[in-house]
């Protein structure tokens, strides 16, 4: 699915240099299940992000089923993001002034699907994640847990090959959290997903195949307790 | 999903969003009213031309007279009384009806006629004489040694010769235009209805037939059918046939009298003479170009077209045109580009608010076209309720502009023969009777108002041949133009609200965008 060679990020702040990745060598399976850990700006959103295609990395390839990432032009991206890549969310970002049905239809209207469809499909995700009932609801109108829910409705609605979540479990608690985590695996497995997850949370870092760990912009990959998978072992 | 999220979205940020549409609205309405007044002005302008000269009358072309040209005034008695220093015998009876020019404007031949209407952009031209008929009437009286004058009443007076007198004459004078008959549409005559009789017909361009204002019809106790006597130039009378009765607009300055304009020349004297060319233009935007080919072509003319005619408007009509045209405009545009400026602001400052909702639909896959659609879309809804507000705005400041402006006065006035035939004349002198030790003096006959009709007109008063104040009412018509001009710029304004808006929006990177965190 994924592979990393020596990718390299850097922000400028000013006048100074921001290296947010060090050199990341990574390759991921099909259907793997990747969490990512670390101490907070060491460089794990920011992975996720060159993962996701939401930005670009400063040196260095990530390749995605074979294409690189980092020659496509935005327009590409974008494709690439509207049909293989779904997005979690640690603080949901649901649309505020659509409902939960319409916020999990925003996802399938890149890919021009019709209003029927689209309608139809949003109905069948809300549904597989317990929501059927709060379709119509405003985001403000539901607890954080359910608008989890519905941002992972609305990631999965079109049948990604790719989830990647970001701190999907930082806003809630502890009961929810396992709900949520929960609700995850259960999609990892029924749908054959490759999933990369960041979190700050051991336990649920536990439940993956593997586990990453990112220090000072560099990976370190060992096996987790979850479900065995064909992966490689990274350098350094 | 497009329709739903703007709506959606425009209801969260209501207040804004009404906040803004307000603003384009009152740029707006200010336009729509400012166009309707400057309209209205125009329009007002176009009455006071057309009552003076007709409908249809697009350009009038006259002469003033040059210093050394006409010479006096003078009412064709010198026959009567005989060379300088002959006295007449007392008791001798006079009764003349002179028919005389204008000493305001100088003649112009036909020929100059026939020359304007061949030229480019003339729809037609037509003449016309405006002419004054005076009459005379009374017995000479008898001087005594010691310079009074013994007999009846009149006015007192001066005259060479030593010695005043007391006459008893009556005098009486009317307006009379000749009319090109076979050009009906243009002229003063065209602005009136008949309310009695019929009008001209060309079979009477060789008759001695007449219309008689509506007025003076009244006063002199004139109908179809009667007769009236039209003097000439020797101061003789010609019967002439009243054949309608012709009312006039209120505003304008019609004459008293019409008749052809071949029995008008002859009668003054004036064969192939006319002292007014009345034009109208092919369009209306060919008037600048034809009134100064025509000053080219008639040497020493007057022309006057609306433009022309609105620089020299005093009064409360050229007040308002001022405040329209400049104060109004200037005003118009400033409020308008504040309202620009501030539905952009605002606009851009939501942007910035939404700058995670836009990361998320790009991580989502939306491109950035449709994002900065989606901000576009919104700002050309709040823009169109704007326009419609507008519009509401426009018609409601048009018509508060008409309600309050009532009637306003336009005067035209100016020491040589220009704009009206005779306009507020002074004469120079020698307006008396001519003739050393004759009875001459001005004044000496008491101009004014013995007699019937309004008293000497010219030489003795001060009276204009036509009123030199029209009063006009000032309308602000709301014109298609204005209405899709309002259109026009509510979406412009919606437009460059969105612009700047969806710019800010294009240019977020995702990454960046999700980043914001709160």
């Amino acid at each position: 699915m994924y592979k990393l060679t020596n990718v390299v990020k850097d922000y400028s702040k000013g006048r100074a240099t921001v290296h947010a990745l060090r050199g990341v060598n990574l390759e991921i399976a099909d259907g793997e299940w990747l969490a990512i850990q670390g101490p907070t700006g060491h460089g794990k959103s920011t992975l996720l992000q060159i993962l996701g295609g939401l930005d670009r990395a400063t040196a260095g390839t990530a390749e995605l089923d074979g294409r690189e990432l980092t020659r496509l032009g935005e327009g590409a991206m974008t494709e690439v993001r509207a049909s293989s890549i779904g997005f979690i969310f640690q603080t949901f970002n649901l649309i505020p002034t659509l409902s939960a049905q319409e916020n999990v239809e925003t996802a399938l209207v890149p890919l021009k699907v019709g209003a029927a469809a689209r309608k139809a499909r949003a109905a069948a995700a809300l549904a597989s994640v317990g929501l059927a009932d709060r379709a119509r609801h405003l985001p403000s109108e539901l607890s954080g847990g359910q608008q989890q829910r519905v941002a992972i409705a609305r990631a999965l609605v079109k049948e990604p090959k790719v989830l990647l979540a970001d701190e999907p479990t930082g806003n809630l608690d502890e009961d929810t959290r396992d709900e949520i985590i929960g609700l995850l695996e259960k999609m990892w497995q029924d749908n054959g997903l490759t999933m990369i997850m960041v979190t700050h949370d051991s336990s649920v870092a536990r439940r993956a195949q593997r586990v990453g760990i990112m220090r000072d912009g560099q990976l370190s990959v060992r096996h987790g307790a979850g479900k065995p998978g064909p992966v490689t072992e990274p350098a350094g | 999903m497009f329709f739903t999220y703007l709506w959606r979205e425009l209801r969260r940020r209501a207040r804004q969003a009404i906040f803004i549409a307000i603003g384009l609205a009152l740029g707006i309405g200010l336009v729509i009213t400012v166009t309707a007044a400057s309209a209205g002005v125009k329009n007002a302008e176009g009455t006071v031309l057309h009552s003076l000269y007709g409908v249809g009358t697009d350009i009038t072309v006259t002469k003033a007279p040059t210093a050394a040209s006409g010479g006096g005034q003078n009412f064709g008695f010198r026959g009567t009384f005989g060379s300088a220093g002959r006295r007449q015998t007392a008791g001798t009876k006079i009764d003349q009806n002179t028919l005389s020019a204008e000493p305001t404007l100088t003649s112009m031949g036909t020929s100059a006629v026939t020359t304007i209407a061949k030229m480019t952009n003339v729809a037609a031209a037509a003449g016309g004489l405006t002419l004054t008929d005076r009459t005379v009437s009374g017995t000479i009286p008898a001087f005594n040694s010691s310079g009074s004058s013994t007999g009846g009443s009149g006015g007192g007076g001066g005259g060479g010769g030593g010695g005043s007198f007391a006459g008893n004459f009556n005098t009486n004078s009317y307006s009379v235009t000749g009319v090109d008959i076979a050009n009906g549409e243009l002229g003063p005559l065209s602005t009136g209805t008949i309310s009695s009789g019929r009008t001209f017909a060309s079979a009477d361009n060789s008759k001695d037939v007449a219309l008689v204002e509506a007025s003076y019809a009244t006063t002199n106790k004139l109908k179809v059918g009667s007769a009236i006597e039209v003097g000439n130039a020797k101061g003789t009378a010609t019967k002439f046939t009243v054949v309608g009765i012709v009312s006039e607009p209120s505003g304008s300055s019609p004459s008293d009298v019409y008749i052809p304009l071949p029995a008008a020349q002859a009668l003054a004297n004036l064969k192939n003479d006319v002292n007014t060319i009345y034009v109208s233009a092919t369009s209306s935007d060919k008037i600048d170009t034809l009134a100064a080919a025509i000053k080219q072509t008639v040497p020493g003319s007057t022309v006057t077209d609306q433009s022309s005619l609105a620089s020299q408007v005093t009064g409360s009509l050229s007040s308002a045109s001022s405040l329209a045209n400049s104060l109004g405009k200037w005003l118009a545009v400033a409020v308008l580009a504040a309202a620009f400026l501030l539905a952009s602001l605002l606009t851009m400052s939501a942007v910035s608010r939404r700058i995670r909702e836009f990361g998320t639909l790009k991580a989502l896959g939306w491109k950035s076209r449709r994002v900065v659609g989606q901000v576009m879309g919104e700002s050309l809804a709040i823009g169109i309720v704007g326009g419609v507000v507008g519009v509401a705005l426009g018609f409601a400041g048009a018509q508060l502009v008409e309600h309050f402006s009532g009637n306003l006065s336009a005067s035209l006035g100016g020491a040589t023969g220009t704009a009206t035939p005779g306009g507020a004349q002074r004469f120079g002198g020698g307006a008396g009777f001519g003739g050393a030790g004759g009875y001459g003096g001005a004044g000496g006959y008491g101009g004014g108002t013995t007699g019937t009709g309004t008293g000497f007109r010219g030489g003795f008063a001060n009276a204009a041949h036509t009123a030199s104040t029209v009063a006009v009412h000032l309308s602000a018509p709301v014109t298609i133009t204005a209405i899709v001009l309002a259109v026009a710029l509510a979406v412009l304004g919606g437009l460059i609200a969105g612009g700047f808006g969806g710019w800010r929006a294009a240019r977020l990177r995702p990454a960046a965008a999700l980043s914001k965190v709160a």
